[in-house]
């Protein structure tokens, strides 16, 4: 076997839950093949699915050309024609190529030939900035994909989520952009190697209990909410933390039961602020839970702006443990 | 004509008539506004589409743009169910929920009509590569107007299918222009065929699109090609006798460069044919057509009275459960 991936009792790190989900979910079923650039002979840009090409060869683990257009669109095709396709987009920022395959019909077809058609596939990408890339390698859009109906959007936060969430994207029937944050691939958790540990589709996660304000985020903000909430809890101000996990379908029930207990939020990701997740749970919060709200909801974001190269200024723009905290103490 | 009998050459000329029937049908129900949207006839290419579906196999696939009645009637989707499409009813071929453009039938292997220019090429790519992998023994006949060969999606999906050896025929239906946009005055080599030189993919050559026969016996060609060896673009010239949709004023083209092509009307060719090699077949000809108007005519009434869709049509089918 030529797959590195241990999974077991001991920690392991986000890359190697993904390796492993697609490589159960691979050994599984026949369906399922990869597509996409340098996954193969490469061994994936983020080494993801390192091994791969000589495990499985070259009829389930398939370089592409660099086509993003095709890479979304032939996946279309298959899924529904019947395989499991895991399309890979070597970053989210070159699925604006792609994005009229992704939007008119990976997540359409099955809508507009009124469900004659199944589209059982998964793009997965990587998102995010912080590593001085300049401004068109460092977006973080994945809302924008959520704005879809038609499609899942995951976004998973921690090694345990990323496995479990994968193996249920390849497992369902629908199309599901899968987000993974570039710079947590070596984060590590203990997860299960049940080769049937899947995670439920559309359900937000705790990641820490609270009784003073609900922080809503995910990928990278949770890293930057758990940060923060170590650092109020010296203060005494106990943060719950809700995990989205998906932003579509997006689980504002867990979000709902929190906000009752605490009456604030302050929603963290990464992304630009406007028309962004921020926006969407504010304004279901005023909607939904008018009578709870004891302040107005605080949203951390990227400066509405492009990202530039120098990191001191990058990291400026971008969101961080202590833009968090200040953004808590506001709504206290 | 070898291999080709009588009851299989009237069968084509019923499908071209009916085409041109249930068209002019829908032009008119168009302007009395019970079709609404976009409505993009096929009339004047009925010879490329019934030629060239007549080449395929029940587990061949065929996939193509917008312009999809013609098509899809010859691939043998309802009548019926077609027009009650047209209608927006919930018996159409898509629940009244994909309208003109959006013609499909998962059991016929017709994979659907697709308004977004070039959008379905890589769709075509992808469900070859469903046969390539399963190791079937099918063809993919992606069809694409002239216009369609100038977008990214051509050059990706064309590439693509040539890396892997994938077993479609690309067929761009040139009928001269993509909208009001002459071939010449959008594409650099105006010949579309030999673009197949730039992905290393045999090129099919030109076929008279005019002709139902010459068509039937060139996709057949070029399918026993691509199921063996991969890819294959090629192009039938064609015209169309209407504008590109409903409305058009038609300001990029004569009147007499309509009636020349006119002249030519593929129904009326394919018939003359008939009637030179078979003797005394115009009173069976004409029957078919009196047929063909009877067919239309049941699926207009079907389709008038049928229910429209309702709230639990409207928000099924965005995912499935
Ligand atoms: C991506 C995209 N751009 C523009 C349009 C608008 N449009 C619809 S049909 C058409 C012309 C296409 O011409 P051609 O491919 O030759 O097909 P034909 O209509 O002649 O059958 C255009 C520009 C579209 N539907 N999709
Ligand atoms: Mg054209």
């Amino acid at each position: 076997m030529a797959s590195n991936v241990q999974t077991g009792e001991k920690p392991i790190t986000i890359r190697e839950a993904l390796s492993a989900a697609l490589r159960e979910e691979m050994l599984r079923d026949e369906r399922v093949f990869l597509m996409g650039e340098e996954i193969g002979v490469w061994g994936g840009t983020y080494a993801v699915t390192r091994g791969f090409y000589d495990e499985f060869g070259p009829k389930r683990v398939r370089d592409t050309p660099i086509s993003e257009m095709v890479i979304a669109g032939a996946a279309v095709g298959a899924a529904m024609a019947g395989l499991r396709p895991v399309a890979e987009l070597m970053t989210i920022n070159f699925a604006f190529v792609a994005f009229d395959a992704i939007v008119n019909h990976m997540a359409k077809v099955r809508y507009m030939f009124n469900g004659q058609f199944k589209v059982p596939m998964v793009i997965r990408t990587t998102t995010g900035g912080g590593k001085q890339l300049g401004a068109t390698h460092s977006h973080s859009p994945e809302a924008v994909f959520a704005h879809f109906p038609g499609l899942y959007v995951a976004v998973p936060g921690t090694a345990y989520d990323a496995k479990g969430m994968l193996k249920a994207a390849i497992r369902d029937d629908n199309p599901v952009m899968f987000v993974e944050h570039s710079t947590m691939l070596q984060r590590r958790s203990a997860v299960p190697d049940d080769p049937d540990f899947v995670l439920p589709i559309g359900k937000s996660d705790i990641k820490r209990e609270g009784r003073d304000v609900t922080i809503v985020t995910y990928s990278k903000g949770l890293e930057w909410s758990l940060a923060a909430a170590d650092i109020l809890a010296k203060d005494g101000i106990e943060a719950e933390i809700v995990d989205l996990r998906w932003l579509r379908p997006l689980d504002m029930e867990t979000v709902f039961q929190s906000f009752k207990k605490t009456n604030r939020c302050v929603v963290v990701e990464e992304s630009l602020p406007m028309f962004s997740v921020g926006s969407e749970v504010a304004a279901q919060l005023q909607d939904k839970m008018f009578d709870y709200m004891d302040a107005p909801v605080k949203r951390v974001n990227a400066l509405d702006q492009p990202l530039p190269y120098a990191s001191e200024i990058e990291m400026m723009a971008l969101p961080d443990a202590n833009k968090v905290v200040a953004a808590v103490k506001e709504v206290l | 004509m070898a291999g080709l009998n009588k009851t299989t050459l009237l069968d084509w000329y019923r499908q071209m008539v009916l085409i041109r029937r249930f068209e002019e049908k829908c032009a008119e129900l168009y302007q009395q506004g019970k079709i609404g949207g976009f409505l993009h006839l096929y009339i004047g290419q009925e010879a490329t589409g019934v030629g060239s579906v007549a080449a395929l196999r029940p587990q061949d696939h065929a996939i193509t743009a917008y312009r999809d009645h013609g098509l899809a009637l010859a691939r043998g989707l309802d009548p019926k169910a077609i027009m009650a499409e047209m209608l927006g009813k919930r018996t159409g071929v898509s629940g009244g929920k994909g309208g003109s453009m959006h013609l499909a039938s998962r059991e016929l292997n017709f994979w659907g009509g697709y308004g977004i220019v070039g959008g379905h090429l890589p769709l075509a790519a992808g469900i070859a590569l469903k046969a390539k992998y399963n190791e079937e023994d099918e063809v993919v006949l992606c069809y694409m107007g002239d216009g369609a060969t100038n977008i990214g999606y051509f050059h990706e999906s064309l590439n693509l299918s040539a890396v892997w050896d994938l077993p479609v025929i690309w067929l761009v239906e040139n009928n001269g222009y993509g909208m009001g946009t002459a071939v010449d005055r959008a594409s650099g080599q105006v010949e579309l065929h030999k673009r197949a030189v730039g992905y290393g993919m045999k090129d099919g050559g030109r076929v008279d699109g005019m002709d139902v026969i010459a068509v039937y016996e060139a996709i057949s060609d070029a399918a026993r090609y691509a199921s063996k060896n991969g890819p294959v673009l090629m192009e039938s010239m064609t015209y169309r006798f209407q504008g590109h949709s409903m409305g058009d004023p038609e300001r990029y083209r004569s009147k007499e460069e309509v009636q020349r092509y006119a002249a030519g009307d593929p129904i009326g060719k394919f018939r003359q044919t008939l009637v030179e090699k078979y003797k005394d077949v115009a009173g069976e000809l004409d029957k078919i057509e009196d047929a063909v108007v009877a067919t239309v005519a049941e699926a207009v009434e079907y389709a008038e009275n049928s229910p429209a869709p309702t709230y639990e049509d409207l928000v099924a089918h965005v995912y499935a459960d």
